[in-house]
């Protein structure tokens, strides 16, 4: 039962509690605010945390002067490109692991979690030079690939754990009443596994958006997604804070609410159900 | 718990995903083996020759591979020393009842979904710059010497904004195990006689050490492969003070185009990650049923 | 029409059997409870005969028509679940017009059909709600209207009442047996609780180890047991079984007496105990007798019949309904 805390307890934890959480916060606030900022003010000292002359320059510069919007579509094309496709390689047999598991489905499910533990450096050589050879090198379609079969063990296993509380009485219940297999999975499977599939598509879009070993390594100019794009601001030339955040915040800004959104899902997705 | 025609379907539609990891997994991970055991730079086409284990000796032997090893295991230490300390704090305060949790709730878990390239910049530049950064201007405003974080200490510097990273994970997922308590253990316990801090001790930590377990396993997975935020900040530098092994070998691979020798690396990498990845998949494999 | 024969079914999991063999014959608007303790196979049957399990070998035919090999949408059976199975994403209406609709029958019989099964499980004020928002009782019902509207050969019932609470399944039991009355239609339904067996079958099957220990009509069960298996299983509280000498005695390895079956007295009689628990039920009392030599029996007593804790009772055994069984545990006639 839930007690009655006296309301000095509450402030107390009220204070602590926005305290931390607004210094944990700040380095994402702080990004926001200088990406209003002019040049100037934002290598100020001292800092200026909210008077200064708020300008949208940044984000106009930004956007014009460096193809900013290019390497926004790559991002959202090769995140949300490898999500689809992983889905649809990964919702039959995340079904057929939930619905008809045999003795071996526990074995693949390990198996497939343990692909996802290879760290991604023991096959990058081969990647590297399997891509130049075939072309795929800086392009969407060899990034989408990529991270399409570093993400598939995520994503059937998360299908898998929702799958798999859908009780099995109701699809039997739906064969007892004549629906064929094509119209069990369309009237009573899919409505029911609506939110699941939902879920795992969000966080296998943040995955790949922030996905930032195979962006950075195989891509140059053309395919450069968000990663490897804001990573260009690392050379000394483009220390230009207001123009890094600017860039930050619209590339985070999306990620983010989609994060804030999916918060729960997160933890039963990438503790492959072993923390519910 | 089925027909035989719903189980010929389910192995049907289990192929396309059981066939392409494996040839995801297999092929690659077979050259790279193939590739170790060969003399290959790009930089030489056409002069490949068996070399046995001699990449892995020179790999091995390299006293960049030991200090990247020690920098590797510094990271991840240290990582998992912050983010699980203060996952475990965080997830304490969180569940107490206090005025807006949830807007709080959302403020700690963000940085988990910031990409690595915008938080080590960030880092780097406007907080932990010497001169203009915000951290060297609270120091002087309290009369101090601002650090020059990553010339003094630049692993330190790199574990800070990893930490910052994954501390919401480890929140996060504490929190949730931390909920899942049942209340009537811990009024069973108040009623013994317990105190707060052996309720926590005695009941609440025990309860959690399952989810303690899953997240430094899962953190460690993902922390033996940090890599962006390596070469955004110090290129794996001063010398080789930041460099670890993931880093290592992408610097043989990509910038030296030593084949044969990145690859050798990559194996070394792979035997790591899995003396870990094995405990992990174990402990899931239990929770399966 | 709904005559079911099950022909020298048989059904493995790899290599656990789960059903040896059984021979049954269902017949038209007959209600056949199987009964049995958990694990003994009745719910694989039920699911073998619905087609939701392949049988390793054997026939299955329902009006005569070999089913072995049909899928459970073309055997004309309905089936009632124990969790109730309900869609939890469609209202109460389109649950019960799920069977039809997969049918292809137009909206007009749709609508007639599900306003009718309605009306008999006095559901029509919740047709526009889910299943999430009825009780265990008001969720019962609309598993049972779903399976009603298709006007199936037979009904299959899977433990449906065991997620109930007492007085619920008291009430849910007269129902499903008043249902039996006015559809005329044959109903199996598996249970492990012996009370729901006697109380609404026609016949009673008796399983145990996936075998077929005994068939007949509840009284028939109560009256004559054919093995200890079946004494043990209906009845309650459980018969008396007594071993050694005192079964040898009259010829047996074992007797048994059920509780109802002893006559109590403060005087004299067959055997001499010790009072020990006494179980007020108002109408009845159990009580609990420790006998010298034999253990404890149970004996049902008047409920004003007044002995304390420790005292002194004869108990008798009526000769005519005491039951007697062999080394294997077969009845003697």
């Amino acid at each position: 039962m839930a007690r009655a805390v006296s309301t000095r307890t509450r402030l107390t934890f009220t204070v602590i509690g926005w305290l931390v959480g607004f210094v944990i916060f700040f380095p994402i606030l702080w990004t926001v605010l200088t990406s209003f900022k002019s040049e100037g003010a934002a290598i100020a000292t001292p800092p200026q945390f909210l008077f200064f002359e708020w300008t949208a320059e940044n984000y106009v510069e930004v956007n014009s002067r460096s193809d900013y919007l290019k390497h926004f579509m790559n991002s959202v094309v090769i995140s949300l490109g490898s999500t689809l496709l992983g889905l649809l390689i990964a919702i039959p047999a995340a079904w057929a692991m939930a619905f008809a598991p045999t003795k071996r489905t526990k074995d693949v499910l390990l198996w497939m979690l343990s692909t996802k533990m290879l760290p991604a450096v023991g096959v990058l050589v081969p990647i590297y030079l399997l891509f130049r050879d075939a072309g795929l090198l800086d392009t969407r379609i060899g990034l989408v690939l990529v991270l399409t079969m570093a993400n598939l063990p995520i994503i059937v296993w998360m299908l898998y754990t929702y799958f798999r509380e859908i009780p099995g009485d109701i699809l039997e219940a739906a064969r007892m009443d004549g629906a064929s297999l094509a119209k069990e999975i369309i009237y009573v499977l899919t409505p029911m596994a609506v939110p699941g599939i939902a879920s795992t598509l969000l966080l296998n879009i943040i995955l790949a958006w922030n996905e930032a070993f195979w962006t950075l390594n195989l891509t140059a100019a053309k395919a450069a997604p968000l990663t490897a794009f804001i990573a260009s601001y690392s050379s000394p030339e483009g220390l230009f804070w207001a123009k890094l955040s600017a860039a930050s915040t619209l590339a985070i800004a999306p990620i983010l609410i989609m994060g804030w959104f999916s918060q729960r899902q997160l933890v039963r997705g990438l503790t492959f159900g072993a923390v519910k | 718990m089925a027909t035989l025609q719903t189980r010929a379907s389910a192995r049907l539609m289990m192929t396309p995903a059981v066939v392409l990891l494996l040839l995801w997994m297999a092929v690659p991970l077979s050259m790279t083996l193939y590739f170790s055991m060969l003399r290959y730079n790009l930089l030489m086409p056409g002069m490949e020759e068996w070399a046995g284990f001699l990449n892995y000796r020179f790999f091995l032997t390299d006293p960049a591979f030991l200090t990247g090893l020690l920098n590797t295991l510094l990271l991840v230490g240290g990582v998992l020393l912050i983010s699980v300390g203060g996952g475990i704090m965080m997830a304490l305060l969180l569940d107490q009842p206090f005025f807006g949790q949830g807007i709080v709730r959302l403020m700690v878990i963000a940085p988990f979904f910031v990409m690595p390239t915008v938080s080590a910049l960030v880092w780097k530049n406007m907080l932990m710059h010497p001169v203009n950064g915000l951290f060297a201007w609270i120091a002087r405003t309290f009369g101090l010497q601002p650090v020059d974080w990553f010339g003094e200490a630049p692993l330190f510097s790199i574990v800070m904004i990893v930490s910052w990273q994954w501390l919401p994970f480890a929140t996060l997922i504490l929190l949730t195990a931390l909920q899942s308590l049942d209340t009537e253990q811990k009024e069973a316990a108040e009623m013994d006689g317990a105190g707060a801090v052996s309720r926590f001790i005695h009941i609440v930590l025990p309860h959690m050490a399952r989810a303690i377990t899953v997240v430094v396993l899962i953190e460690t997975i993902f922390l033996l492969s940090v890599f962006a935020e390596i070469l955004v900040t110090t290129n794996g530098g001063p010398g080789v003070q930041t460099t670890t092994v993931t880093y290592l070998v992408y610097v043989q691979a990509l910038l030296q185009f030593d084949v044969g020798g990145a690859s050798a690396g990559g194996i070394v990498a792979v035997v790591l990650a899995n003396i870990v990845a094995i405990f992990l998949v174990r402990l899931i494999g239990k929770n399966l049923e | 029409m709904g005559e079911i024969r099950l022909e020298k079914v048989h059904k493995a999991f790899g290599s656990t059997v789960v059903i040896p063999e059984i021979d049954l014959e269902i017949a038209d608007n007959e209600f056949v409870v199987f009964v049995g303790p958990s694990g003994c196979g009745k719910s694989t049957l039920l699911r073998l005969i619905a087609g939701l399990e392949d049988t390793t070998s054997g026939r299955i035919l329902i009006d005569g028509e070999d089913m072995t090999a049909r899928s459970p949408a073309k055997r004309g059976l309905s089936m009632v679940f124990q969790s109730y199975a309900l869609y939890p994403h469609m209202s109460v209406y389109k649950n019960i017009a799920f069977p039809l609709k997969m049918a292809g029958a137009d909206k007009a019989a749709i609508d007639e059909k599900v306003r009718n099964a309605a009306r008999i499980l006095n559901l029509t004020d919740y047709l526009d709600r889910r299943p999430g928002q009825l009780s265990g009782g008001q969720r019962q019902r609309v598993a049972i209207g779903r399976a009603i509207v298709r006007e199936p050969k037979a009904f299959l019932f899977d433990e449906p009442l065991s997620n109930l609470d007492a007085a619920l399944r008291g009430s849910m039991r007269l129902e499903i047996s008043e249902l039996h009355h006015q559809l005329n239609t044959t109903m199996i339904y598996v249970t492990h609780d012996q009370v729901e067996a006697m109380t609404m079958a026609d016949k009673i099957v008796v399983l145990n180890a996936g075998r077929i220990e005994q068939v007949g009509s509840p009284l028939e069960l109560y009256r004559s047991p054919r093995n200890l298996f079946v004494a043990g299983f209906i009845g309650s509280p459980r018969m008396n079984l007594v071993q050694g000498i005192e079964a040898e005695k009259m010829g047996a390895a074992t007797i048994g007496v059920r509780p109802e079956h002893l006559q109590l007295s403060t005087e004299s009689g067959h055997w001499k105990g010790r009072v020990g628990v006494a179980e007020h039920l108002g109408s009845d009392t159990f009580l609990h007798v420790d006998i010298d030599g034999i253990g404890q029996l149970t004996a049902r007593a008047d409920g004003e019949f007044a002995l304390r804790h420790g005292e002194t009772v004869y108990l008798t055994p009526s000769p005519e309904r005491l039951h007697r069984f062999d080394d294997a545990g077969n009845a003697l006639s």
